[in-house]
Formats: structure tokens, sequence, C-alpha cells
């Protein structure tokens, strides 16, 4: 008896294992499949406009006001601790650092997910619920090519640029806290950031990582809202998994990317 | 929507990132037009280049004048040869000397040129001769008890 629990156990690990592997490949054969009907969005350009608008023009006011407060708060927490070792000028580094290379592109993405990749989910799952999909498939139109990929490219240019807005936002906020609040000299700050930050080794490097998060967010909401069951349920589970895979995904690129990027590609 | 309104927001939008993206390569990046870009090398062997990396400064009076652009170990003369490039608006005499420095008491290392009284100019590919490595804490330490314990000897012998 013992023994058959155990294996149950195992069985029952083992099929999770499986089936979350199984949707990893389901996703990039989804992409790829995006990538082969790209033609079409970028004939028509007007379709990626309408997406960029409602993916990136609509996040842009949660994106300004979180990297505001995100960059007020690393300069308040930067300076209270530099203070102590007499260095206060050195906060504009740090701020600039922190956001350019991880805060920028992680916090906007996961941002990005909640606020533009759910909405990409729950209207593409109603589409499929209302059978507009399949309406489409009916008068010759393919719904990948018309639907799915104007919304994915449309992400994936939108994010690098809510990327930048939110450092640039956040390097504010940091200025406003540390010089213009609490006195930190201003030539210094600056001085000393653009010293530190790079512009190869912490920009643009930053701006690869959130293109790949844009890839990565914008593939995954496509995807679970063409493959969300065409129910209620269905579509509001799939918005739910929108956000906690791209939220992972994220994280786990952001990991893979960083390490990378500190230590070379070879 | 509107088409031209839609278009006018994406517009907007993108104009701001591409804003953000000129602040944060020029406000906070080091990118800049100043510096031509073009430079020229020039290596020194030294002893001990303690803390030096890639891409640390190279200073003359203190001022930026190019970056080291390598660090490989010399297998012949078992020393320490760096290369480093220097702007191509800044020259040197070849009797100029390079010694490894720290910024401050924890800084970064970097490398000090001092300007000599030679006539001719440092080239493309020619080496510092005069160069004096870093400092290193414990070898300092073990000179200063050595020469405190001679004194003491000296001392010493004099009062026989």
């Amino acid at each position: 008896m013992m023994v058959d629990s155990v294996l149950k156990a195992v069985r029952v690990v083992g099929d999770r294992t499986l089936k979350i592997v199984e949707r990893i490949g389901a996703t990039v054969t989804f992409l790829a499949l995006i990538l082969v009907h790209s033609a079409t969005p970028f004939k028509r350009p007007s379709l990626i406009v309408r997406e960029v608008y409602y993916a990136g023009v609509q996040s842009l006011i949660i994106i300004l006001v979180s990297g505001l407060f995100v960059g007020m708060v690393l300069g308040l927490q930067g300076h209270e601790t530099l203070q102590k070792y007499g260095s206060e000028e050195s906060v504009g580094v740090l701020v600039a650092l922190a956001l350019v290379r991880e805060m920028g592109p992680v916090v906007s993405a996961l941002l990005f997910a909640s606020r533009a990749g759910s909405a990409i989910t729950a209207e593409i799952g109603l589409m499929k619920a209302t059978e507009q999909l399949s309406a489409m498939e009916m008068m010759a139109v393919n719904p990948v090519a018309r639907v799915v990929a104007p919304r994915f490219w449309g992400g994936v240019l939108s994010m690098p640029l809510l990327a930048l807005l939110f450092s640039g936002m956040g390097i504010f906020g940091g200025f406003v806290v540390a010089v213009v609040l609490i006195g930190v000299d201003n030539g210094a700050f600056w001085s000393q950031m653009q010293a530190a930050v790079d512009f190869r080794q912490d920009v643009v490097n930053g701006i690869i990582k959130s293109l790949v998060f844009g890839v990565a967010v914008s593939a995954i909401a496509t995807f679970e809202g063409y493959e969300a069951p065409p129910t209620a349920e269905g579509v509001s589970g799939a918005t739910t998994r929108t956000v906690v895979t791209s939220s992972l995904a994220i994280l786990a690129l952001d990991l893979l990317l960083t390490a990378f990027m500190l230590k070379g590609w070879n | 929507m509107e088409r031209s309104t839609l278009n006018l927001w994406v517009g907007f939008f993108v104009l701001l990132g591409f804003m953000a993206f000129l602040m944060l390569a020029f406000k906070v990046g080091n990118l800049s037009f100043g510096s031509s870009g073009k430079t020229y090398s020039v290596s020194a062997h030294f002893d001990n280049i303690g803390q030096l990396k890639e891409r640390a400064p190279v200073r003359s009076a203190g001022v930026l004048v190019g970056r080291v652009s390598s660090i490989h170990f010399d297998a012949v003369h078992y020393n320490a040869e760096v290369r480093m490039s220097i702007d191509e608006q800044y020259h040197f005499p070849t009797d100029t000397s390079a010694s490894v420095l720290t910024s401050g008491i924890l800084g970064e290392q970097y490398i000090g040129l001092d300007a000599g009284g030679d006539d001719k100019m440092l080239k493309n590919g020619d080496e510092i001769k005069l160069a004096q490595g870093a400092m290193v804490l414990e070898r300092l330490i073990g000179q200063f008890l050595f020469n405190k314990a001679q004194d003491g000897n000296t001392a010493k012998g004099a009062e026989k």
C-alpha cells in the first residue's frame, strides 16, 4: 500500500512537470506561428499602431507614476544608507544603475503584464468565446495574422519604450528626493552618475532585457487568449494564467540575462 | 477611436520614449559627442598591477585621457603587460612615466601618466618605459618593519 501511494505521488509530480513542459512548448510553437504570420501587420501598420495605443499609451500613466515612486524610494533608501559612509553623492549612481539595469526593465514588464497582457488575453479569449475568430476563418481571414500578430507586435514595440520611460521617470524621482528635498549636491549627483553608467553595458543591456520581456509577455498573453476555453471561467482562468506565467517568465529570464550580461556571452 | 487621434497619441508616446532614451544616453550615461572616439594605443609593463581592471581610467593631472584596453601576463618577463588607448587629442613625450594609483582610500585603481620633457611624442604601439606598479600593503608594512629593525640595530651599534 505504502509503495502504491508513493508511486502515485511521483506520478502526479511527473504529470505536472510534463504539463508545464508541454505548455512552454506550445507557447514557443505559437510564437513561431505568430512570426510566420507577421507579414500582414507589417503591410498594414495601422493595425500595429492601434495595438501600440492600447498596450503602450494606455499603460503610460501607471508606468510613469510607478517609476516616479520607485525612483523616489530608491533615493530615500539609498541616501539613508550611503550617508553612513559619507558618500551621499553616490545616491545618483545607485538610483541610475538600479533602474537602468534591473528595476526599469523588470518592474515595467511586470506592470505591463498585469495592465496590458491581461487585457490582450481577455480580448482574444472573449473573441474566441463569442466565435468572432471562427467567423473570421469562415471569411478566409487568418485570425492569427489579423488579430494575434498585431497585438503581439504592439506589445513588443511598446515594452522597451515603457521601460525607458520608467527608468527616466525613476531617475527624475531620485533627483527630486536627493537633490531638491534632501540637498545632495546637484553637480556631484549627475557627474558621478555619468561616470558610473556605461551606455553600452548598462543602457543598451537594459533595452535588450526589456525587448526580451516584451516578446515573452506578448507571446504568453496572446497564446493564453487564443487557447482559452471558450467559456466565462475559461477566459478568467486564462487572464490569471497570463499574469502568473508572464511574471515568472520575466523574473526567470531576468536571472538568465543578468548572468550572461555580467559574465559575458562565452 | 478616430484614426488621427490614435496616431497622435501613439506618435506622442513614441517621441516620449525616444526622449527618455536620449536622456538615459546623454544625461545619465556617458555617451557623448565630445570625445572624438579616435585613440592610439600604448603599452607599459608593471611588476604588479594590484586591482587594476580593463576599462579602468587613464588619467593625467587628474583628467581622463584614456582607458585600459587589455591586461596580459607577460610570460617572458614575468610581469603584467597593460595596453591602454589614449584619446588622439592628447600627446605625451616618450619619457612619460606611468604608475598604478588608487583614487581615495577604497576607490578604484587607475593609471596615472606624468609627462616627461622629451621632444619626441609617443606614437601608436609605443611602450612607456618608466612604469611603477601598485603599492601592496603587506610589502609596505614589511618594508617599514624591516627599516625599523635596522634603525634599532644601527643605533645599538653606535652606542657600543
